[in-house]
């Protein structure tokens, strides 16, 4: 079965086309990276007032929030780019996919982490084994396995094959870290921000939570972008136009 | 300044400054990481690219 998609789609497998299109969005991703990063840590941490029941530890939130949610949306990103990659052998989907992993372990560390770092004033403790931290957890462990996987095999054919296999198993996790807050007793607060209400916070404590959000979205396109350029690069290096790009490359 | 009293309320963060520096440090690290291994994977294909043209084209 063929299942017809728009040109642009097609467009996205050829190699060429990738690299000169995320060469010229790269630089924008990195401003506004840049931009955002810095308008929202200064409001979250001078400006936004200081929550009513934690004090200023709240202030953590500016981290742990963003860097929970790229955690969660760079895997699904990487499963999802594996499944394009399996369904219509799409190779660039494949190369995605492998720059999504080892972005999203190290993102899933600094979620992992700041929680740690907030939970020690709040709960009296670095770490409990608590439905949501162990679902994060098993999230970091997914990203390492992938990463493990991919570095396993000779052939990229079926290393690209297996991660994307792993990769969609790992999915279920998704809705575990999603709704352990809900499922479970837990110590974890529930959702800071959801779709259909209104935040519990003032707007002057979520603006810059949103604004970091979109800084770390942004950040995360410009270190994917960097690395999927490189792994085409790499497995293009035989074809014309990687060679001239090698050969222009430092002039 | 903004909700703080003084610069020194500030850096104390009331008595969280620790705990609010350690999470803004932790994250200022992995970002840092991110760029500089990336780039580093850059430097290091360019190299070796250059290096693999220079032999073919020194043997044709």
């Amino acid at each position: 079965m063929k299942i017809k998609m728009p040109r642009w789609f097609y467009q996205l497998a050829s190699p060429k086309w990738f690299y000169d299109i995320t060469g010229m969005l790269l630089p924008w991703f990195g401003l506004a990276a840049i931009l955002l990063l810095l308008v929202g840590s200064i409001w979250g941490l001078v400006f936004a007032p200081a929550d009513y029941q934690q004090g200023n530890s709240f202030r953590i939130i500016y981290i742990h929030v963003p860097s929970s949610i790229l955690a969660q949306s760079c895997y699904m990103m990487m499963a999802i780019a594996g499944a394009v990659g399996l369904i219509w052998k799409m190779k660039i989907a494949h190369v995605v996919a492998g720059a999504c992993a080892p972005i999203g372990a190290s993102i899933a560390v600094m979620s992992l982490a700041t929680g740690a770092v907030w939970g020690k004033p709040t709960w009296g403790a670095w770490w409990v084994w608590d439905a949501r931290l162990t679902a994060m957890l098993v999230l970091l462990f997914l990203y390492i396995g992938v990463i493990a996987l991919n570095s396993a095999f000779e052939n990229k054919a079926s290393s690209d094959k297996a991660t994307a296999i792993l990769s969609l198993v790992g999915l279920v996790n998704i809705p575990i870290i999603k709704y352990s807050v809900e499922w479970w007793n837990t110590l974890h607060q529930p959702a800071t921000f959801t779709v259909t209400e209104k935040p519990a916070m003032p707007p002057e404590m979520w603006i810059p939570l949103l604004v970091m959000v979109l800084g770390f979205y942004c950040f995360f396109a410009v270190v994917l972008m960097i690395r999927a350029r490189i792994e085409v690069l790499e497995r293009e290096k035989r074809s014309d136009w990687v060679k001239k790009v090698i050969e222009n490359y430092g002039r | 300044m903004g909700s703080f009293t003084s610069f020194s309320d500030f850096i104390q963060m009331g008595t969280h400054g620790l705990y609010v520096w350690l999470s803004y440090g932790i994250a200022l690290v992995i970002f840092i990481y991110n760029i500089v291994s990336a780039y580093l994977l850059k430097r290091q294909f360019f190299i070796n690219a250059k290096r693999r043209l220079r032999r073919e084209q020194g043997t044709i």
